[in-house]
């Protein structure tokens, strides 16, 4: 019996979000008394060993480059057989753009009930039961898996990152890799930045700013927070931001530790895209902005005033000039 | 080359979330019901505008759902779309759902699926991948644009912070997100045409679901705002700093 976390990477890199997924399979198994395993795709420049402070006592590692990029098609078989010999009763995913993927797939192979969107430790008191997002982020579901493997796949942000002592025994896991039937040709990433789904800090701009050449000051106070961009649906639709900024019902969900929307009215649609998030701070002129509402901190101002000042307060905080 | 949309409803994006029965159903009083909009704006005027670059495609339509959804598939087929199927049964988990729609797409030898990237009632964003894996097909997730040359598709899909992409030859199974195509409004052709357009109901095969929902909760309340001077970013910082711990 293990607790099996999948541990995603990136150009060799473990994802933040793994991090947590670790963290949270590591207390899965504690509730269930059993141990934590970990499995890893493609060639890492990470020390996997070093990740037995996750609570991972076990990494079983398939170092073969032609996993370096996801399929799927490919990733699922290769998770299926580990999952096997390791004869995990419960497999956790992060619910990641890879997550969302594989597990999926893994469940319909498996024929093993899956809980997406996951937001809490299971209940195990009677049955197994676990927490979800549903309703885009207006209410949650209690979802019981019947089956004898588990499988869930945790919302990023939705659990802490712990980390105690111990190293990960590492161990190459020899499985069968069939050739991929999808050809990565390219991969476009804007370098340096924070990934918005990653991110801790979201700073978001909407029609309140009357055109993406005022997108400067955004971006400063973004850069001063060390914080990811994103913005309302109709600045995307008129391309004064990229898709991938968008935010919402109909865009990326999010749930950063602090979302701050500059000039965004407060859509029911646009909240279902960010009222995941811990702390919201709201800067609208209007102060019947349905925002307000939804906001932990207001600020009723114009924003090209209110903006440049709050950059230079933290400035100010972190010392920077 | 033969196209499957898998068409779900949904609640519209402003209604009411409450639950009834002890919270263990949505309560659908007063609810008005919509296309789930990944599945409309994205898979299935995508699946449109293919056919409109090459005549002799072909697009079917997929629902899992009671006759209550037969007004949401003809709104998907005044968009556009040859015919629809909607298997008739309830909804019970994921993974029933995807049964569902693999035997259709079985039987109807399908060059491409696609779906929508989740619903924005149950947000699992599982239809596609369990699909693809039943018929053992490649899958790509939060597809943002896809094109096709000959049987060659190039395809975009998200990744943290950036996009993929990707060539992959059909039969292929797409989940579609924003970037794919854009939302489209019915005309009146459309609609009039929708209204003779083949409808088949067939029943659904027997598959267990591998979960349930044992009740729903709402999240808690707010505690309300806090308003700070806007001539007082020192303040909104110390707040954030201390007291939010945020920053
Ligand atoms: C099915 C559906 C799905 C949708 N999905 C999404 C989605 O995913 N994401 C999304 O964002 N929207 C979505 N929308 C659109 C949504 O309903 C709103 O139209 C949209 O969010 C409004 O964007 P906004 O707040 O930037 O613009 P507006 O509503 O125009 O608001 C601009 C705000 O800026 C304020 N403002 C103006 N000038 C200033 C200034 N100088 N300083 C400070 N504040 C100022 C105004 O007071 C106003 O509150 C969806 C709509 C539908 C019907």
């Amino acid at each position: 019996m293990s607790v099996l976390i999948f541990i995603d990477t990136a150009d060799g890199h473990v994802k933040k979000a793994s991090l947590e997924a670790m963290s949270y399979g590591a207390k899965v198994a504690e509730q269930l008394g059993t141990v934590a395993e970990g499995v890893v795709l493609g060639t890492v420049t990470n020390d996997l060993a070093a990740l037995g402070k996750y609570g991972v006592k076990k990494i079983h590692h398939v170092a073969k480059d032609t996993l370096n990029h996801l399929d799927a098609q490919v990733y699922t078989k290769v998770i299926a057989e580990v999952a096997r010999a390791t004869s995990a009763t419960v497999i956790v995913f992060s619910n990641n753009v890879d997550g969302k993927a594989i597990a999926p797939r893994l469940s319909a192979r498996l024929k093993s009930g899956l809980v997406s969107g996951a937001v809490a430790l299971p209940d195990t008191g009677k049955g197994f039961v676990v927490k979800k997002n549903v309703f885009s982020g207006k209410a949650f579901a209690n979802v019981s898996v019947t089956t004898d493997v588990k499988i869930i796949a945790l919302n990023p942000n939705a659990y802490p990152i712990i980390t105690g002592d111990g190293a990960a025994e590492v161990v190459a896991f020899n499985a069968a890799v069939e050739p991929g039937k999808i050809k990565v040709t390219q991969v476009t990433k804007a370098s340096g930045e924070v990934p918005l789904t990653e991110a801790e800090i979201v700073v978001s701009a909407g029609r309140g700013l009357k055109g993406p050449e005022n997108w400067g000051m955004v971006e400063d106070l973004a850069k001063t927070l060390h914080a990811a961009l994103a913005c309302s649906r109709p600045v995307a639709d008129a391309h004064w931001r990229p898709h991938n900024e968008h935010v919402g019902q109909t865009g990326i969900a999010i749930a950063p530790n602090l979302y701050i929307a500059i000039g965004i009215s407060g859509a029911i649609q646009h909240l279902a895209g960010v009222n995941r998030s811990k702390v919201i701070v709201v800067i609208n002129k209007d102060p019947e902005a349905p925002f307000f509402k939804a906001a932990d901190y207001g600020i009723v101002g114009d924003a090209f005033e209110v903006v440049p000042k709050f950059t230079a307060a933290v400035k100010k905080l972190k010392g920077v000039a | 080359m033969k196209i499957l949309v898998c068409i779900s409803k949904t609640p519209d994006t402003t209604a009411k979330i409450a639950f009834t029965d002890n919270n263990t159903k949505f309560d659908t009083s007063g609810v008005q019901w919509i296309i789930n909009p990944y599945d409309e704006w994205y898979a299935l005027v995508r699946a449109i505008e293919l056919k409109e670059a090459n005549a002799s495609a072909v697009i079917h339509l997929v629902t899992v759902a009671g006759a209550d959804a037969d007004p949401i598939i003809r709104k998907a087929l005044a968009l556009g779309g040859d015919e629809a199927i909607r298997v008739n049964a309830g909804s019970q988990d994921s993974f029933y759902i995807a049964s569902q729609i693999a035997e259709v797409a079985k039987t109807g030898g399908y060059d491409l699926v696609f779906t929508g990237k989740e619903t924005i009632d149950y947000n699992g964003s599982s239809i596609g991948g369990m699909v693809a894996e039943l018929l053992d097909l490649p899958y790509v997730s939060l597809a943002t644009k896809f094109e096709i040359n000959g049987s060659t598709c190039t395809i975009n899909r998200e990744i943290e912070g950036g996009e993929e992409t990707c060539e992959a030859a059909l039969p292929l199974v797409v989940s579609c997100q924003k970037g794919m195509a854009e939302q489209r409004i019915p005309n009146m052709k459309g609609i009039m045409g929708a209204r003779t357009k083949p409808l088949k109901v067939v029943e659904p095969v027997a598959v267990d679901a591998l979960t349930s929902v044992a009740g729903f909760e709402l999240p808690p309340a707010k505690a309300g705002v806090k308003l700070v001077d806007p001539e007082n970013m020192e303040e909104l910082v110390r707040l954030l700093h201390e007291e939010a711990k945020a920053i």
